[in-house]
């Protein structure tokens, strides 16, 4: 390995390490959103949004991110919807990763056991108190793990992003690698990125879910 | 809207044909998997702190590490590092197997220490030996917990295997892009035709697979 | 009386927590001992020890002049003339009620089917579930599994019987049914060693009431002269812990 190449890489690397996380944390702001709001919908039963809800779920768990890409980015400019491909990529995370948080949170939600809707409703709560101050808390801390495995899984995802031309670390590595051969420098840059792009995420999920156990069990 | 591109010539067959390579990969690598996952995640319960520590390491890599980060070091790393030229679809079997078996392992542990003591107490206390308590008791437990995420192994394997274009396999988004150049001129919308096929046809693959893994969860939870 | 089961000087700890201290007791064929005490004072561990569930560090327990050691090949053998049930959630959840219960006697003792097949049958109509013998665990109910795990100790015909628990972990509706089993096993003249927190169960069903606590045998007893009269300061004070009055 040649140090002097790492070091004359570093800010090509570090410039679309930003591009990634940048894009990268948009679309899990993006999942968070949708997967919160899918799970409202299926949580109060909403007619029509919920079949159409359960739909989108299921299409977008059981496709790759890739295909969903290549469909935004390739397949709707063909009639006519024209994104670029930093939006393209923020959407498509998103999308992807609101299936999986929208399945987490409705979890996190049916989770909260009845006792607590009832007990609330005794202290005289509204319902729409009851909700956002009761249940909604639990729900959520009951989802944080899953939640914060999906983090992992779509910081992970963002590895794909290449593929439409963004200029990711994926990219970045593939191009240099094309272009000078220097192969271990790239991977290894490439590796490195990646561990202090996801090493947080991954410490911090340990870290919430001990908490976690703690403040629900006491243990 | 560019669907007709499917029906012309050979084209569904040469997708279909593409989406049969992604599924074989899977399909090696998802047995892989399964058997050298059992045998990591049994040694992960025996509580063997050198074992433990090399198993987390393996684990946690997996856990941070992109699919696709894994498959450049194997198909690039690798050749560099020792000159050995592999196939591309050798580098995905590795590493799917690679990523695969740490899943599973991680299952396997999962579903042995989730059977309470208990079961095993009251087996003993009715006089069956050990080897009688793991066979009929225990590993019918485990069995029914592992299958059904097993089998949602499986789907996500083959999401994952898509990654393999991005080293050169000819499999079913590759057949999609050839379709679409081929008939740029004739068929300008074949993108969005073309792509929301494969779209569907993965959707078509993985969908009955996830629901038949929650539907065999759902029976048999205890 | 014949004597089934003997302990002798019986000591157990956990690191460096004494659980039980130089316990002897002796258990008669046919007697019914019931063992009470508060939380915590080894009464399951004691049991637990007797099935050879735990390691024995001091003393003995002897099942009719055999040692019980979980370390030595006989442990198995001594399982089998020693019933146990357990507080809850014993059953094997991926069998049905009927399995469960053939489960033992097929394997361990090898009997025949159709024979087992029809004393399971028997035995399941004697304790009101002859209804339920196809289904799971999971669509029973508390007290309904606990009786199915009777059964399945039953079935065995063990020479000892041993309760932990048993209605413990069960809703106060549907503890009578399954002591009215035990009740009726004891007419039996079936040798049983209970642990229960229920006393007017114990009172009603024991031939000789043991307390223990803190992992002695602080009292023993006739029931009458247990709940009545009590001759210790600390089975007086443990009763008084069930006793409800408007200060």
């Amino acid at each position: 390995m040649d140090l002097e190449v790492i070091r004359s890489y570093i800010p090509l690397f570090a410039k679309a390490f930003f591009l990634t996380l940048r894009i990268g944390w948009i679309g899990i702001a993006l999942a968070i959103l949708i997967g919160m709001l899918s799970a409202f919908v299926l949580y109060f039963r909403i007619p029509m949004l919920s079949g159409f809800i359960k739909f989108y779920i299921e299409l977008f768990r059981n496709t790759p991110l890739l295909i969903q890409l290549f469909f935004i980015y390739f397949g709707l400019p063909a009639i006519g919807l024209s994104i670029s491909a930093e939006v393209c990529g923020a959407v498509a995370l998103g999308l992807l990763g609101g299936s999986y948080m929208a399945e987490s949170f409705r979890s996190g939600l049916e989770a909260v056991p009845y006792i607590q809707t009832e007990s609330a409703m005794a202290l005289g709560m509204s319902k729409g108190r009851l909700f956002i101050s009761v249940i909604l808390p639990q729900a959520i801390s009951i989802s944080v793990p899953a939640i914060v495995a999906n983090i992992i899984f779509l910081l992970k995802e963002t590895s794909v992003f290449s593929a439409i031309s963004l200029m990711d670390l994926m990219f970045t590595a593939k191009d240099l690698i094309g272009l000078y051969y220097d192969t271990t420098e790239s991977l290894f840059l490439l590796v490195i990125f990646y561990v202090i792009m996801l090493l947080p995420v991954s410490f911090a999920g340990s870290f919430l879910e001990k908490k976690m156990r703690y403040s629900m069990f006491g243990d | 809207m560019g669907i007709e591109v499917i029906f012309k010539g050979k084209n569904l067959i040469r997708l279909l044909e593409g989406l049969g390579i992604a599924m074989k990969i899977s399909m090696i690598s998802v047995a892989i998997s399964i058997v050298l996952g059992i045998i990591l995640g049994m040694l992960m319960t025996m509580k063997k702190p050198a074992v433990n520590a090399v198993l987390r390491a393996y684990l946690e890599i997996v856990r941070i590490m992109p699919q696709m980060v894994l498959l450049f070091i194997v198909f690039f790393g690798i050749t560099k590092m020792t000159g050995i030229n592999l196939s591309a679809e050798t580098a995905s079997l590795i590493v799917f197997s690679f990523w695969g078996t740490a899943e599973m392992a991680d299952l396997v542990r999962g579903s042995l220490i989730s059977i309470p003591a208990i079961q095993y107490e009251s087996s003993m206390a009715l006089g069956l030996s050990g080897f009688q308590t793991y066979v009929y008791v225990i590993i019918p437990q485990i069995i029914r917990r592992l299958i059904p995420l097993s089998i949602n192994l499986i789907t996500r394997m083959i999401k994952t295997t898509s990654l393999i274009m991005m080293i050169g396999i000819v499999e079913v988004l590759k057949v999609g892009q050839q379709i679409i150049e081929a008939n740029r001129k004739t068929s300008p919308k074949a993108a969005f035709g073309v792509f929301a096929v494969i779209f569907l046809l993965y959707y078509l693959v993985c969908g009955p697979i996830s629901a038949l893994s929650k539907m065999l969860e759902k029976r048999w939870e205890n | 009386m014949e004597e089934i089961l003997k302990i002798e000087g019986l000591s157990k700890s956990f690191d460096d927590l004494t659980v039980l201290e130089d316990i002897n007791l002796t258990v008669a064929k046919g007697e019914v001992v019931v063992i009470v005490g508060p939380s915590g004072c080894g009464k399951s561990t004691l049991l637990r020890c007797i099935n050879g569930l735990e390691s024995i560090e001091e003393g003995k327990v002897l099942l009719d002049g055999e040692t019980v050691n979980p370390t030595t090949g006989n442990i198995r053998k001594l399982r089998e003339r020693i019933g146990m049930v357990f507080q809850s959630y014993d059953l094997f959840p991926h069998m049905t009620i009927l399995d469960n219960i053939m489960l033992a006697p097929l394997k361990v003792q090898k009997r025949d089917k159709a024979e087992v097949k029809k004393e399971a049958e028997e035995l399941l109509a004697r304790v009101g579930l002859s209804s339920k013998k196809d289904n799971y665990p999971r669509q029973l109910s508390g007290g309904q599994k606990q009786r199915v795990a009777i059964v399945r100790a039953l079935i065995m015909n063990p020479e000892v019987l041993l309760f932990d628990e048993v209605t413990a972990a069960l809703d106060p509706e549907m503890v009578r049914e399954v002591l009215d089993v035990i009740l009726d096993l004891a007419s039996q003249d079936r040798t049983m060693i209970i642990v229960t927190h229920e006393m007017a169960f114990a009172k009603a069903i024991a031939d000789r009431v043991v307390l223990l606590d803190a992992g002695t045998i602080v009292e023993q007893s006739d029931p009458i002269s247990f709940f009545e009269s009590p001759k210790t300061e600390r089975a007086k004070k443990f009763l008084s812990t069930f006793e409800y009055s408007k200060q």
